[in-house]
């Protein structure tokens, strides 16, 4: 069997591009590398545009091993990937809409990003003026007897990003959901575009705001590797704090917002308090509740005090006293349990094929951790386990957080104890050249940034969110269930609009 | 749960210790909130938050405003489903250009007199998204916006201040009531 090192050899590799190679391959074997992704031999991890050529990130879970391959296009044309690998369907379709690359094959051609609103097709390729209006988007037919649709958004009744969900329903019963997004489409990408990597990491840690420490992270991982620089210890130990915060706030909330959803709001002021214990601690520690622009390429921008080391001490100490029995609140309540328990199976075969990250993914069988399996500084030297569950339900989605939020306390209180001292910051190179990519493990699941620094400004930048493959097993995973659960199983999934909209 | 229930018959209400400077400021403006809201509004104001293209930094701060810390309810502000059951529009976002339209019909659905806060840094301008070819620029680009409330996102205690600005200028009825 072929391992992605073999790949390499079909190609030309290109220069400086770290730490894992990229090369340019032809046609077939681009050909080939889909037919390893049907077969699951290997994993997508992204596929991405630029005005003539794609890419694509693949992943061997036998070696551990990252490779890109590139296929230059100078006609717009490019071999579908989705037409063999259903994951890399939305990313095939955002490719088209950016660049105006067409995938030939592929099986679903509808526009996903672009509105008809932004006065240009392909704005990030060679941008056409549009005049005539667009027609309208094409939803997905279903036919049967008594089946009715009711549409949903993008304006939702709460506190929540905008995407517009089309239920059709027989009954109670979701017969099928289908997620129509892009409506906080930014470019971001585009903006990225000859900024340097401090405006650059700005607009990274803006993609999506409950990640913006993974975001920064995966950031200032990928500018370093592009540059080959080595970060200061002190700055790498804190940048895990930050991101173990970050992941425990999330978790935090969104175990009492899932309860919530089930009408158990008891929970969710319980849980709410908790979250906001953390952000005042880091906000205390490191000045801004959601640790905004703190993690910078070549370091870290702010130092923690004792003030707030003994912040976020105190933070970990109420939460161990509070937590263990708001868990077994959660577990001893039967109206509870009944909503979550069997509600939103995501059956591990599909989380598998679509690589499903962070809990989604851990929660239907894959054991899959950037942290453990890809480990990155300072993991290596750090106690943590995996969790790991077979069931795919909403309560196992839950399950999932509570014991990361376990892992997570353990994580922080060995990043305390354990905390270097030194400087913060290593100087980015000024005319810094050269190609990067990093996959850091947000709270969602694992965020991949690669980039090519050209003069020391970013030349091209592709960020891509763990929710690109958790949105379509949504779909999937509501199938079957009643109208009313829907809320349950979204806000169990917790998918970013932002993070996939771009 | 009786446990749980049980034990907050004899535990105190969820606050803070000791009130620092800061903290007895945030009681002050909460009192000044509530009074405000009251004299104008007859004990509600009623929110209808629109995300026109934020990172959700913004809604994860606006969510903290309900939780047991800060409680907006309690001074008769709401955050409602329906734009229908509005009196205020609180949007974020640097208005993307695919969610004007959205943005327009929620407003033209909130009955008057009506208000719009724009929140964070992105709905002043766009932010650092300002010039991209997919967002149409601040709020006020395609509403006219009574309010701005700056930050990054802005804290919780950011965005009550605002509200109570808001609320002070329609008490003295300064504030552009359209509609």
């Amino acid at each position: 069997m072929p391992s992605l090192i073999d790949l390499n050899l079909e190609g030309q590799q290109v220069q400086r591009h770290r730490p894992w190679p990229r090369t340019v391959i032809d046609s077939a074997v681009w050909g080939f590398a889909t037919r390893q992704l049907a077969e699951r031999r290997w994993s997508l991890l992204s596929l991405w545009g630029e005005p003539a050529m794609v890419h694509m990130a693949l992943f061997d879970s036998r070696s551990a091993e990252i490779g890109v391959v590139s296929l230059e296009c100078p006609d717009k044309h490019f071999p579908s990937v989705a037409a063999h690998h259903p994951p890399a369907q939305r990313l095939e379709r955002s490719i088209q809409d950016l660049f105006g690359l067409v995938a030939d094959g592929a099986t679903d051609s509808r526009p996903w990003l672009d509105h008809g609103q932004w006065g240009v097709r392909a704005p990030q390729g060679e941008a056409v003026a549009i005049t005539a209006p667009e027609p309208p988007y094409p939803f997905l037919k279903v036919e049967g007897e008594g089946v009715h649709q009711a549409a949903v958004g993008p304006v939702h009744a709460g506190i929540i990003e905008p995407g517009h969900f089309r239920f059709s329903v027989s009954g109670e019963t979701v017969v099928r959901l289908e997620q129509r997004l892009g409506y906080v489409h930014k470019g971001t990408e585009a903006l990225m575009i000859g900024a340097d990597p401090i405006r650059a990491a700005r607009l990274a840690g803006r993609v999506s705001g409950d990640s913006t420490v993974a975001y920064g992270f995966a950031f200032a991982r990928a500018v370093e590797a592009a540059s080959d620089l080595a970060v200061p210890p002190r700055a790498v130990w804190l940048r895990a704090l930050c991101a173990e915060l970050e992941r425990l706030a999330n978790h935090l909330g969104d175990i009492g917002g899932i309860c919530n959803d089930a009408a158990f709001a008891l929970l969710l002021a319980h849980f709410g308090a908790l979250r906001e214990i953390v952000l005042r601690a880091a906000a205390t520690a490191f000045g801004h509740r959601l640790m905004r622009d703190v993690i910078v390429p070549g370091g870290i921008a702010r130092d923690i005090d004792d003030a707030g080391k003994a912040a976020i001490r105190a933070a970990l100490a109420t939460i161990r006293r509070q937590f263990p029995e708001l868990v077994e609140l959660y577990d001893d309540t039967a109206s509870l349990q009944d909503r979550t328990v069997s509600t939103g199976v995501l059956k591990p075969e599909l989380a598998a094929q679509y690589c499903a990250g962070g809990f989604v993914g851990r929660a239907s069988g894959r054991g899959f951790d950037t942290r453990r399996t890809l480990a990155y500084p300072p993991y290596q030297d750090l106690r943590f386990e995996v969790p790991v569950l077979q069931q795919g339900d909403v309560n196992a989605r839950i399950w999932i957080r509570i014991r990361e939020v376990e892992q997570s306390l353990s994580l922080i209180d060995q990043i305390l104890d354990q905390l270097p001292r030194g400087p913060l910051l290593a100087p980015l190179p000024v005319q810094g050249q050269g190609e990067g990519v990093a996959l850091v493990e947000g709270f969602r699941g694992d965020v991949l940034v690669w980039l090519r620094l050209r003069d020391g400004v970013i030349a091209r930048c592709h960020l891509r969110d763990p929710s690109w493959f958790q949105w379509p097993l949504l779909e999937a995973a509501i199938e079957g269930n009643i109208v009313a659960d829907f809320p349950l199983c979204n806000k169990s999934f917790n998918c970013s609009y932002s993070g996939v909209d771009l | 749960m009786r446990k749980l229930l049980f034990k907050s018959l004899f535990r105190a209400p969820l606050s803070e210790a000791a009130p620092t400077l800061a903290d007895a400021e945030v009681q002050e403006l909460a009192t000044r909130v509530g009074g405000a809201a009251r004299r104008r509004l007859g004990r509600s104001l009623a929110i209808r938050e629109v995300d026109a293209g934020s990172c959700n930094g913004c809604e994860l701060e606006i969510h903290a405003l309900s939780n047991p810390y800060y409680d907006v309810e309690r001074f008769g502000i709401r955050f409602v489903a329906s734009p229908r059951h509005a009196d205020v529009l609180l949007v974020t976002g640097p208005v993307t250009k695919n969610m004007r339209e959205a943005l327009l019909r929620t407003y033209e659905a909130v009955p008057g007199p009506k208000w719009v806060v724009a929140l964070g840094d992105c709905a002043l301008d766009g932010g650092c998204f300002k010039d991209s070819y997919a967002v149409a620029g601040g709020v006020s680009a395609v509403l006219p916006v009574d309010l701005h409330i700056p930050g990054c996102p802005p804290p919780p205690l950011d965005i009550l201040r605002g509200l109570l600005a808001l609320l002070d200028r329609v008490a003295v009825g300064t504030a552009r009531a359209p509609g």
